[in-house]
């Protein structure tokens, strides 16, 4: 079986893909990192964090990579002086938005939004922050959400629906006020659909939701979406 | 040669950032040469002098007699620097933001709530903002040095930068936390 392929240029270089692939993987499978922070590979895009906007040359516009889908002679840019400031304001409206203190936060130097920060040399936030005081739930045996944290990127609303497939979380209101919720908007404990399986925990990009107890570099394991739709293919192709 | 004149303050912070520019070592007598500390916690100087140079603040506004040394460091100083996580973003001093009314909440939490005896707000020392600032909400601010501490090498980093003429790219060096 022949699948129909499309070839494209990224950051001037010639690449070959499958049809239907996204902007984000195309570069990624060629080396080249575009940062994101709501995109996991094994779960659906989502086009939130606005993180991975690149250009295409002939449009004024700019696209989230994760959520665009390659054509053919299309010529993309990932890195310009333009996409560099846009996407260290989107950080800091990250950063804003919440109670991000990193030295009190139990992914202190295990985080994407930090590092991010660091890497991007966003060196302060110029926005005025917003000092949230969203309510914290340690109800659950050991599982834990911290909603001042949490950067609404939706990867644990997205392994727990489409992964483990009990779709225990989603999010209620909207804007600055949406949160991460447990089925009808329930403490965690109370949840009778979560399976305590941790993939929220394990994905999360910050430190919004983690495992009481056990430190970060044991517990994040964003991989664990890939890895988990990879072996489902496989047994699916025996 | 003409040494430059350099001032560290200190405000709402632990003194972490102050220990990590002394963490320097023995950089700082290579500092020392090129430098005249003429005001600063470590150093016995009452009044903030005129015409310094550059100012390092660790910690972030938190009172009245903070804010008026922040804009008089500010009116006196060419090159000021936000140094540290309370002084960049408030961190651990501005926590209190959550709450409205932070400053009755805070003082009234220490001083009436948990006291066993003359339980009174203190009225004789500098009265507490409202709200916790970063510097750069209160002053203009020229550089900032993130950390919880900012290691010594990336002090020393933007130090060096700034006394040999060149602007310091904080890309890739700082940490936040």
């Amino acid at each position: 079986m022949s699948v129909a392929t499309v070839t494209l240029k990224i950051d001037g270089v010639e690449v070959t893909v499958p049809e239907g692939t996204t902007i984000l993987k195309a570069a990624k499978d060629s080396g080249i990192i575009i940062p994101t922070l709501c995109n996991l590979e094994g779960l659906t895009s989502y086009g939130g964090c606005r993180l991975c906007l690149v250009e295409i040359m002939g449009s004024p516009k700019l696209f989230p990579a994760c959520a665009t889908p390659v054509s053919t002679g299309m010529e993309v840019i990932t890195q310009s002086q333009k996409l560099k400031e846009y996407r260290k304001m989107a950080v800091q409206m990250l950063l804003a938005e919440r109670t991000h203190i990193c030295s009190v936060c139990v992914a202190n130097d295990h985080c994407e939004l930090q590092s991010l920060a660091n890497q991007l040399g966003v060196d302060y936030v110029m926005f005025e922050r917003a000092w949230t005081s969203h309510e914290i739930d340690s109800t659950h045996d050991f599982l834990v959400i911290d909603r001042n944290r949490c950067i609404l990127c939706t990867r644990c609303i997205r392994v727990c629906d489409e992964i483990e497939g009990v779709h225990t979380l989603d999010l209620k209101l909207r804007g600055k006020d949406a949160q991460v919720i447990m089925d009808l908007d329930d403490h965690w404990a109370n949840s009778c659909s979560c399976t305590s399986c941790r993939k929220c925990a394990k994905v999360c990009p910050v430190g919004a939701i983690y495992i009481e107890g056990e430190p970060l570099s044991h517990t994040k394991h964003k991989d664990v979406a890939e890895f988990i739709m990879e072996r489902r293919q496989r047994k699916r192709r025996q | 040669m003409k040494k430059t004149r350099l001032a560290t303050i200190w405000l709402s912070g632990c003194s972490g950032c102050h220990m990590s520019f002394l963490d320097q070592d023995e950089l700082l007598i290579d500092l020392a040469k090129l430098v005249q500390l003429v005001y600063s916690p470590i150093a016995d100087i009452k009044v903030f002098p005129e015409n310094v140079d550059v100012t390092l603040v660790e910690g972030a506004v938190a009172n009245e007699e903070q804010l008026n040394m922040l804009r008089q460091a500010r009116a006196r100083t060419k090159i000021l620097i936000s140094l540290g996580d309370c002084a960049v973003t408030g961190n651990v001093t501005a926590l209190r933001n959550a709450w409205n009314n932070s400053d009755q909440a805070v003082l009234g939490r220490a001083f009436v709530e948990n006291a066993n005896v003359n339980q009174q707000i203190p009225t004789d020392v500098p009265r507490l903002l409202k709200k916790v600032h970063p510097l750069h909400e209160v002053v203009k601010i020229d550089y900032f040095i993130p950390g919880c501490p900012p290691s010594a090498g990336v002090i020393n980093y933007v130090l060096t930068e700034l006394l040999s003429g060149r602007t310091p790219n904080m890309e890739g060096r700082s940490k936040y936390g």
